[in-house]
């Protein structure tokens, strides 16, 4: 069996010439309805968020995004209204149907060798579109073979456990080293020069040998001119992300893709970059190499750990690398983009309405576009961490956003809300409020003078929200939450699903409420969407579609040039039933695409 | 009790007056601490390092006939943010400028910030210097690291109302903040002719002034 994509071992590259780079989906870098570009995206580069700090902006037309999807949403139609086929299925399967298969589309899913012992338990068939130019997901084909184990799938995160202080070594030194091993997941930061500069878990006196080890092996590589990039120790993935002095390295023994974790990675170096800017960052150690970064950094530990247990617990914002919004009528959310375009102060640059995590209103200039992955920090610093949150009902702070300028800092005003009151009062200091709770007026400006004129333009907007009802929308959005699988597809066997629209750089899926409500069931969920997720984004992955089966569920990826599907049933429920349901839920999101997603935001 | 301020005018009927008032200091000396004591009434042993500014209000009700209101700036104390301080400080009518009794270090910092206030913001702005965790050496004597004689004498000579201070345990909190909105110009106080402060003349950024910049007395 081929073993192909994450499961590399030992795997070092030459960054700069590297024949061997993973196909990834085109990942724009901008979202499409921040920008008046027509020209479609279709370069493909590798997942790097910081990538945005280099690149130019470029566009992808909304006029291309929607001829696409209602092209196919025709496709869609004429492929569900076919006969099913009742799939045959043989347990104990033999795969050589697939195997020799020499056809470039299909792919077995094999998982990956660091997770040997859940290796058996899983086991997927490839499947394939038949025509790349069809997107409706066929049920007919479904009649290969299925095999199951009864053994579990993903391993089990004790949560409470994993976010544990690790106690300082010299309480005993044994038992805290086994601690910091017993972690599911580490990421740590070095300087080039060895210097830890942050750790999830564990003192310094705890990480120093590692950190050490780390170094050296990672110099090592360097000094012949490679660059060490992942590698595996029987079920620990490592990887590194090398970046102005800095080595970044997750840790994994969780069921995560090489390009998942970097992607995690970069989420945290932008974090850094948003607090110092690059020049400062270069500057910083072209004086001295072996400056300790943490000093600059102080208090920007609380925010790298939020976001790394974010990772650590699933994150699909990050996963997909795209945005949830919230769901709302196509004229309601015209009226607060008017309203907020109406209030706006001549000192801003961006203006964002948030709700429950998710966005609400966008505006922005025209000749300004705004990048998903500054978006992304954004929602990371204010939704993921407690600081600016907790700080009171109104912040005004310095940041930068690499995919705008990495060369220096915006000044964001951010103002959260409580909208179930009639009043709409802002929140007081300390007043701990759910994320799914919290609205967030963010205003960006370029003046660092603009506090008292931002402000003012906030007061001015919620007064205007309220008195054309708007307020009550969202607050009526925000509470009706996320619907459940049954009320997208009725009766169907999915228990969840993520879809992700490329073209939007946005997400959507249904409520995590019943089955994946506790973290561990949903780091499992999130298990699996990994695997899924990597089974189609892994290196020379051709497959459109991809079918797992465990003792726990029944699962599918899919992937067009237009969007990105995972669904998960119940364990047992066939690949055409699973195959039929995926094709309601597209038939569904692109009927609904106007009010699940931000289409075209506002521009001044 | 240490370093009260002048006794209260109360006066004409129905006073309301708003204050800017921003918060200085090293980081961890307990800013934000304090000013969660002052407005909710609480206390948090773990509490967040600010990013940025936080922005609030509260409002002292000094005699049946004078309310103060406090717009207060809960600055970050991080060095990097160090240059944004001018922002806050210049329109402000007064500072609680705090460091921790625990370290020495922290009241250099201090006196540091106060320089820069005395050069910088407004004429007439009221400085209070609080050394806070005052309950931290109740507890335990040894952990004291600045004599109260020390800092009082500092701060008499500064000009500056001075307290020691507890977020922990609200000490000497609430007479904090009364002591300054005692000394705040309450006569000439009101809604608006407290932000249009003639000395500062072109600092008055009133919400509705957009594109109001360049005051001038930025030193970053
Ligand atoms: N024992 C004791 N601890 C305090 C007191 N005030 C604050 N702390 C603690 O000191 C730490 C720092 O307090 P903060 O209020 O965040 O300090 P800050 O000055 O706002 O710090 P920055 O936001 O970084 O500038 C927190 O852990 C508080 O719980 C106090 O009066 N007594
Ligand atoms: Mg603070």
């Amino acid at each position: 069996m081929s073993q192909h994509g994450d499961q590399v071992e030992h795997e070092v590259q030459d960054v700069s010439s590297d024949p061997h780079r993973p196909p990834l989906p085109p990942r724009p870098s901008t979202l499409s309805f921040f920008q008046d570009g027509s020209k479609p995206n279709t370069s493909s580069r590798p997942p790097t968020r910081a990538g945005l700090v280099s690149r130019a902006t470029t566009a992808l037309s909304v006029a291309d995004a929607n001829a696409f999807s209602s092209g196919s949403v025709r496709n869609l139609r004429s492929v569900s209204s076919q006969n099913i086929s009742s799939p045959s299925r043989s347990k104990s399967a033999s795969r050589t149907a697939s195997e020799t298969a020499d056809d470039s589309s299909i792919r077995s899913l094999e998982l990956s060798s660091e997770h040997a012992q859940e290796q058996d338990s899983i086991f997927g068939e490839a499947f394939h579109n038949k025509r790349s130019d069809d997107f409706g997901l066929d049920s007919g084909f479904l009649s290969t073979n299925e095999a199951r184990e009864e053994t579990e799938l993903v391993p089990q995160v004790d949560f409470d456990q994993e976010f544990a202080d690790v106690p300082d070594e010299h309480d005993d030194d044994e038992l805290a080293h086994n601690l910091w091993k017993a972690k599911k997941k580490h990421f740590l930061i070095l300087s080039a020069a060895g210097k830890p500069i942050y750790t999830r878990h564990g003192s310094d006196a705890i990480i120093s040998s590692y950190v050490g080890i780390i170094q050296t092996i990672i110099s090592a590589y360097t000094s012949w001119d490679n660059q060490l990039r992942s590698f595996l120790a029987d079920d620990t993935k490592f990887v590194i992300l090398s970046q102005t002095n800095l080595f970044l390295v997750a840790i994994s023994t969780l069921p995560e893709s090489e390009v998942q974790l970097r992607a995690q990675l970069d989420a945290l170096y932008m974090q850094i970059l948003s607090t110092l800017t690059l020049p400062t960052l270069s500057h910083i150690f072209s004086v001295r190499p072996s400056t300790d970064l943490r000093r600059p950094l102080q208090g920007t530990e609380v925010l790298l750990s939020a976001l790394a247990d974010s990772f650590t617990r699933g994150s699909p914002s990050t996963l997909l690398t795209s945005l949830e919004s919230l769901r709302m009528r196509k004229a309601h959310r015209k009226i607060i983009n008017d309203t907020m375009v109406k209030a706006r102060v001549d000192d801003l640059l961006y203006g964002l309405i948030v709700a429950g995590g998710r966005l609400v209103s966008v505006i922005r200039p025209k000749k300004h576009s705004l990048h998903p992955g500054d978006l992304q920090l954004i929602f990371n610093m204010l939704f993921e961490a407690e600081g600016i949150k907790a700080g009171g009902g109104e912040s005004f702070l310095p940041i930068c956003l690499p995919g705008f300028n990495n060369r220096g800092y915006l000044y964001m005003y951010v103002s959260f809300l409580d909208v179930a009151s009639e009043a709409v009062r802002e929140l007081d200091i300390d007043e701990k409020i759910a994320k799914e709770d919290a609205v967030a007026i963010i205003l960006l400006s370029a003046n660092k003078e603009s506090f008292e004129d931002l402000q003012s333009m906030k007061s001015y907007l919620i007064h205007e929200l309220r008195k054309n009802g708007s307020m009550k929308v969202i607050h009526r959005a925000v509470q009706n939450g996320r619907p459940l699988p049954t009320d997208i597809v009725p009766g169907t066997a999915l228990r969840h699903f993520l879809y992700k629209s490329k073209g939007n750089v946005q997400f959507f899926m249904p409520s995590f409420e019943a089955q994946f409500s506790d973290s561990q069931s949903r780091r499992q969920l999130f298990s699996i969407y990994g695997l899924l997720h990597a089974s189609v984004h892994a290196k020379f992955a051709t497959v459109k579609v991809q079918h797992m089966v465990n003792t726990t569920c029944s699962a599918l990826a899919w992937v067009t040039p237009m969007f990105e599907l995972y669904c998960i049933a119940s364990a047992g429920t066939p690949r055409n039933a699973l195959a039929q349901n995926a094709n309601k839920v597209v038939q569904y999101i692109q009927r609904e695409e106007e009010r699940i997603f931000l289409i075209g935001g506002a521009t001044f | 009790m240490a370093g009260r301020g002048p006794a209260g005018r109360s006066g004409a009927g129905g006073r309301f007056a708003q204050f800017k008032l921003v918060l200085l200091g090293e980081s961890a000396v307990g800013k934000s601490s304090l000013v969660l004591r002052f407005v909710k009434d609480q206390f948090d042993d773990y509490r967040e390092s600010t990013i940025g500014a936080a922005f609030l209000t509260q409002t002292v009700t000094l005699d049946e006939n004078t309310t103060v209101k406090f717009e207060i700036w809960d600055t970050a104390g991080q060095e990097r943010y160090k240059s944004l301080a001018p922002m806050y400080y210049r329109n402000a009518h007064c500072a609680v400028v705090v460091y921790d009794i625990t370290q020495a270090s922290s009241l250099d910092k201090a006196k540091s910030w106060i320089k820069e206030l005395q050069r910088q913001a407004n004429e007439n702005i009221i400085i209070a210097l609080a050394g806070n965790k005052k309950d931290t050496v109740d507890e335990n004597p040894d952990k004291r690291a600045v004599p109260t004689a020390d800092a009082e004498a500092y701060a008499k000579e500064a000009g500056l109302l001075f307290f020691e201070t507890s977020a922990k345990t609200s000490y000497n909190v609430k007479e904090l903040f009364t002591a300054i909105a005692k000394k705040l110009p309450l006569d000439q106080a009101g809604p608006r002719n407290l932000r249009a402060n003639p000395r500062t003349g072109p600092l008055d950024l009133r919400p509705e002034a957009t594109g109001q910049q360049g005051a001038g007395n930025c030193n970053c």
